[in-house]
C-alpha cells in the first residue's frame, strides 16, 4: 500500500487550520460585536435608569435649558409599529405571490416575476427612499391634507416593499418543496386547485413560511436609510399619520454630532444594544423554527 | 360479463406530448367487482387508471380522445365538474400521502371540502370511514394524533378511509400495496375483497400473485395497448393471446 506523503499530510493539516481559522474569525467578529455593544450600551442605561430608559416618552437629548430626556420608548413602539406594519401587508402580498409563482404561474410568466423579485432585493435601500421621499410622502401628505407626509404610515408603506423579496424566496422555495403528492391527495378528494393550495399546500409548506415571516420581520427592524427619508424623523410617541423616529433612525440621525463621551453619545449605543437584543430574539426564534421543520 | 358496467371506456386514446402512451382502449369495467390492470413498467396501466379520475389533466402537454362512461355520462364531456368527477371517483396512491395533520382532519378533509361543517356528522362520516377501512379499532383512540406517525401500513389504509370519507362509488387503486410488507398488504388486499360490497376497484398491480388472489376482472396491458381483458380466471389460466401467456406465465415483464 502507498503511504501518504508527509508533504500532503501538511498541506492537509495546513488547509484544515486555515478553514479553522475562518470559522473562527466568523465567531468572533459576532462575539466583538456583541461584547463591544454591551460594555458601550451599559453605561448609559446605568445612568439613565433601566425603566426610565425603556420605557421613557421624552427624548431630548440635546435639551440645554432643561435637564435632557433618554426615553426611548417612542422609538421602540414606532420600530414594533413600523415592522408590525410591514408584516401586516408584506406578508399576505408576498404569500400570495409565493403561491403564484410555485404553483400557478406558467413557467415563462414565473421566470419573469422571479427575475423582477430578485432585482427588488438588489435595489440599494437609499433608493426605496429616494423613490418615498419623491412619489410617497407627497402623495400622502395631499391624501391626508398634513402639513408633512413624512410619517409612520410611508415607512411602513416602503419597509412592507423592502420585506417582499425575503417573504417572496422564502415561501416559493417552501412552497415548491411541498410534496407533489400532498397535492395530488387533495385533488382526488375532488377539491379545487385554488382550495389545495390554501388548505394543503401552504399547510405543508408552513415551517418555511414562518420562517419567511422571521426574516421579513428582521429586515423590517434592522432599516435605516430608507425611512430616516420618509417618516420625518421626530422623537414623537407613534402614530400612523405623526412624524416619527425609529431606533435605526435615531442612532443614524444623532450619532453624526453626539459628542465623544457625552450621555447622549452612550444613549446612542444603549438604543444599539436593545436593537441588537431584538434582532438576537428574532433570530433565535428563526433557528427554533427551521429546527421544526428539520424535524 | 354477469354484472352492470359502471365504467365504459371506449376508443381511448391518450398522447403525452408526442408520446402515444394509451391507444385506441376500449373496455367495460363492472360494477361491485375488483379489476385489476397489470403489465410491464411503462405499459401505460397507470395512465390509464388515472384517466378515469382525471387526473392526468394535471400533466402539461397531455391530449385525450375518445371516452370514458361513468354510469353512461361522459366524464370528458365540456362542461363537466371534474371535482365532482373526482368525488365519486376516489384514488389511493402508490405510497401513502396523508396531510400533516391529525387523523380527524385527514379523513374530514373531503367532506369539509364537499360542505359538510356539521360536527356531528363529521365525526359519524369520520367513524364510518375508519370502521370501512378496518382501522377504527386501531386508531379510534388517537384522532387527534398527527396522522404522519403511523405505520406504512396504517398510513395507507387510512388513506383509503380517506378515499372513503367522500362517499365514492369507485375506488382507483395505483399500485397501493407496493411499498408495504407483506403483512400489511395482506391486510390491504383483505380489504379490497370486504370494499367491493359497497365500491368498485379498480387497481393497477405489479404483483401477479396479488392480481391472482383477489381480481375479478383483469386487464393486460402493453405498451399503450390494451392487450387482453376478462375474468382473472380467463386471464391467468386460459389467456386467449399468447403475449398474455408469456406475461402471466413470467417469461417477460
Amino acid at each position: 500500500m502507498k503511504q501518504i506523503s508527509s508533504k500532503q499530510q501538511m498541506v492537509e493539516k495546513g488547509m484544515y487550520a486555515f478553514f479553522l481559522f475562518c470559522g473562527i474569525l466568523t465567531i468572533g467578529f459576532v462575539l466583538c460585536i456583541s461584547v463591544y455593544l454591551i460594555i458601550a450600551g451599559i453605561p448609559a442605561i446605568q445612568k439613565i435608569g433601566l425603566f426610565d430608559f425603556l420605557f421613557g416618552t421624552e427624548w431630548s437629548s440635546t435639551a440645554t435649558t432643561t435637564d435632557p430626556k433618554f426615553g426611548i420608548l417612542p422609538f421602540i413602539l414606532t420600530s414594533i409599529y413600523g415592522t408590525a406594519g410591514a408584516i401586516v401587508i408584506g406578508v399576505p402580498v408576498g404569500l400570495m405571490t409565493a403561491l403564484f409563482l410555485a404553483k400557478i404561474a406558467p413557467p415563462k410568466i414565473a421566470h419573469v416575476v422571479r427575475a423582477a423579485v430578485q432585482l427588488l432585493a438588489g435595489i440599494p435601500s437609499v433608493v426605496y427612499g429616494l423613490v418615498g421621499m419623491i412619489v410617497l410622502v407627497p402623495w400622502i401628505q395631499d391624501f391626508f391634507n398634513l402639513s408633512s407626509g413624512a410619517t409612520l404610515l410611508a415607512a411602513i408603506v416602503v419597509l412592507s416593499i423592502m420585506v417582499l423579496p425575503e417573504i417572496i424566496n422564502v415561501a416559493d422555495t417552501s412552497l415548491c418543496a411541498v410534496p407533489k403528492e400532498y397535492e395530488e391527495a387533495s385533488i382526488a378528494l375532488g377539491a379545487t386547485k385554488i382550495e389545495t393550495y390554501f388548505r394543503v399546500s401552504l399547510l405543508a409548506a408552513k415551517s418555511g413560511i414562518a420562517a419567511a415571516i422571521v426574516l421579513g420581520v428582521g429586515r423590517a427592524i434592522g432599516e435605516a436609510m430608507a425611512i430616516i427619508m420618509v417618516s420625518g424623523n421626530v422623537a414623537n410617541m407613534p402614530g400612523l399619520l405623526d412624524s416619527v423616529r425609529f431606533m435605526t433612525t435615531a442612532i443614524v440621525s444623532e450619532m453624526s454630532y453626539a459628542a465623544v463621551g457625552s450621555l447622549q453619545r452612550d444613549a446612542l449605543f444603549s438604543i444599539g444594544l436593545v436593537l441588537f437584543l431584538f434582532i438576537m430574539m428574532i433570530n433565535i426564534l428563526f433557528d427554533r423554527l427551521i429546527a421544526g421543520r428539520k424535524s | 360479463m354477469d354484472t352492470k358496467t359502471i365504467i365504459d371506456v371506449e376508443k381511448l386514446n391518450l398522447w403525452y406530448g408526442d408520446h402515444h402512451a394509451l391507444k385506441d382502449i376500449s373496455m367495460k369495467i363492472p360494477a361491485n367487482r375488483i379489476t385489476a390492470l397489470i403489465g410491464p413498467s411503462g405499459c401505460g396501466k397507470s395512465t390509464f387508471l388515472r384517466t378515469i379520475n382525471r387526473m392526468n389533466d394535471l400533466v402539461e402537454g397531455v391530449k385525450i380522445t375518445g371516452s370514458i362512461r361513468y354510469k353512461g355520462e361522459d366524464i370528458y364531456a365540456p362542461n363537466v365538474d371534474v371535482n365532482n368527477v373526482r368525488k365519486n371517483i376516489g384514488m389511493v396512491f402508490q405510497k401513502a400521502n396523508l396531510f400533516p395533520m391529525s387523523i380527524f382532519d385527514n379523513i374530514a378533509y373531503g367532506p369539509r371540502t364537499h360542505g359538510i361543517t356539521n360536527k356531528a356528522k363529521l365525526n359519524e362520516i369520520v367513524e364510518r370511514s375508519l370502521k370501512d377501512a378496518a382501522i377504527w379499532d386501531e386508531v379510534k383512540d388517537r384522532l387527534k394524533d398527527n396522522a404522519l406517525g403511523f405505520s406504512g401500513g396504517q398510513q395507507q389504509r387510512l388513506c383509503i378511509a380517506r378515499t372513503l370519507a367522500v362517499q365514492p362509488d369507485i375506488v382507483l387503486m395505483d399500485e397501493s400495496t407496493s411499498a408495504l410488507d407483506p403483512i400489511s398488504t395482506g391486510k390491504i388486499e383483505d380489504l379490497c375483497t370486504r370494499l367491493k360490497e359497497k365500491y368498485t376497484v379498480i387497481m393497477v398491480t405489479h404483483n401477479m400473485q396479488q392480481a391472482v388472489r383477489i381480481s375479478d376482472y383483469c386487464a393486460f396491458f402493453l405498451l399503450g395497448d390494451l392487450v387482453e381483458f376478462g375474468t382473472g380466471e380467463q386471464i391467468f389460466s386460459n389467456p386467449q393471446n399468447p403475449k398474455t401467456e408469456a406475461y402471466v406465465t413470467g417469461r417477460f415483464g
